[in-house]
């Protein structure tokens, strides 16, 4: 039951991007067309999943027994930083389909805000590994779910008749903004 | 291009926000108010200075292949810089932007801005343009932290100037989105008219 309540707050309650507002890079960037927001969900779970257990395992082991927490900005982002190198290297050799279909996505992750938001988030709520690794993964599940569910939209909205002044980023914005408010209605059900 | 201009180009002209469209996480995450903008764009701008001027200082010690990391270590020493310095004299603010403080290290104007610039140009662009970009993102979270506060709250900076329900939308996630949205339009125009 409390997996269930981690779950369900991470995807649908407060949802990674149109609630907590982060890796809004790629949710505008890349969301042209649904087969690659696919491709960069992809990549996001498995960076989001590995970060996340590399960088609590970094905390809990290194940071809190020297008492250096406050580093844990600079070590967090150089961990994923590497990581993201690692991940494109090993993929490379062991699986080039694989990489092919990531590839293009990996170097855009180092900035992405979620991976680094979901690391910290994770410090301050105290969870345990398995917790953390669900909470990582539900979340994100939930940031795919709403790239996919945005990039379907934004590819109606290229056939539809927009007021000149608001083609492109503005209405993309204001769909977003009406797609955050249908997420709304998921408040307080964990 | 003279000094003035490499200062001025940051509001309008490459606004951080409205044109390049870089660091949108903490322009919509915490813009609910007016004072939540300038503390954000303010913290942004003082790592935006100081790390333009380090980059542009080291930038012929750097080799090539590791300088998105190297920057990006420089970026995140002023960082936690900051995150101590408003943890101890700034704490309410510091709660409200909550984890968006940390976050500037991948917030993409800092980077872009250090690759983009600092690292081919002299020290002293590089500190106005820090600057200017910095005050430039600075003006944009500030507007749309007005712009939503006004309509979300009847208020701006706090100051009360309308009685009876405001439209809380604004001050909520969706608000955040349609209101740059809009801004972003106006913008356009005005630049093209301009």
């Amino acid at each position: 039951m409390e997996y269930f309540g981690i779950i369900i707050g991470a995807i649908f309650v407060s949802n990674i991007v149109l609630a907590q507002f982060l890796g809004i890079c790629p949710f505008l960037g890349v969301s042209g067309k649904v087969s690659t927001s696919v491709g960069m969900s992809g990549a996001v779970l498995f960076v989001m999943t590995l970060a996340t257990l590399v960088t609590w395992l970094v905390y809990v082991y290194v940071l809190v027994p020297f008492g250096i927490t406050f580093l844990q900005t600079i070590s967090f982002i150089l961990v994923i930083a590497a990581l993201v190198q690692m991940v494109e290297i090993i993929l490379k050799k062991v699986s080039p389909p694989l990489y092919q279909a990531l590839g293009i996505f990996l170097p855009l992750i180092t900035t992405n805000c979620a991976v680094l938001g979901v690391a910290l988030l994770t410090q301050s709520k105290n969870y345990d590994l398995l917790q953390a690794m669900v909470f990582a993964i539900a979340n994100a599940i939930g940031f795919g779910l709403a790239m996919i569910l945005f990039s379907g939209l934004r590819e109606h909205l290229n056939l539809m008749m927009v007021p000149k002044g608001m083609r492109g980023v503005p209405i993309a914005l204001v769909t977003a903004g009406i797609l955050a408010m249908a997420f709304m209605g998921f408040a307080g059900m964990v | 291009m003279n000094q003035w201009q490499n200062f001025t180009k940051g509001f309008i002209k490459e606004n951080a926000v409205f044109v390049l469209l870089l660091g949108l996480c903490p322009t919509l995450a915490v813009t609910s108010s007016a004072i939540n903008g300038l503390g954000m764009g303010l913290a942004t701008t003082f790592v935006l200075v100081a790390s333009n001027m380090v980059v542009t200082s080291v930038k012929s010690f750097i080799p090539d292949k590791v300088r998105i990391p190297s920057f990006i270590v420089i970026i995140a020493s002023f960082v936690t810089i900051v995150e101590l310095v408003m943890q101890a004299y700034t704490p309410t603010l510091f709660d409200t932007l909550g984890i968006f403080i940390p976050l500037i290290v991948v917030n993409c104007l800092v980077l872009g801005r250090a690759e983009g610039f600092a690292s081919k140009q002299s020290f002293l662009s590089s500190m106005i343009d820090g600057l200017g970009m910095g005050l430039g993102f600075t003006f944009a979270l500030t507007l749309l932290g007005s712009v939503r506060e006004m309509l979300g709250n009847g208020s701006i900076f706090d100051v009360k100037f309308a009685t009876g329900d405001a439209i809380l939308i604004f001050i909520l996630q969706p608000g955040a989105f349609i209101v740059l949205g809009y801004l972003i339009a106006l913008i356009n125009k005005l630049r093209k008219t301009t």
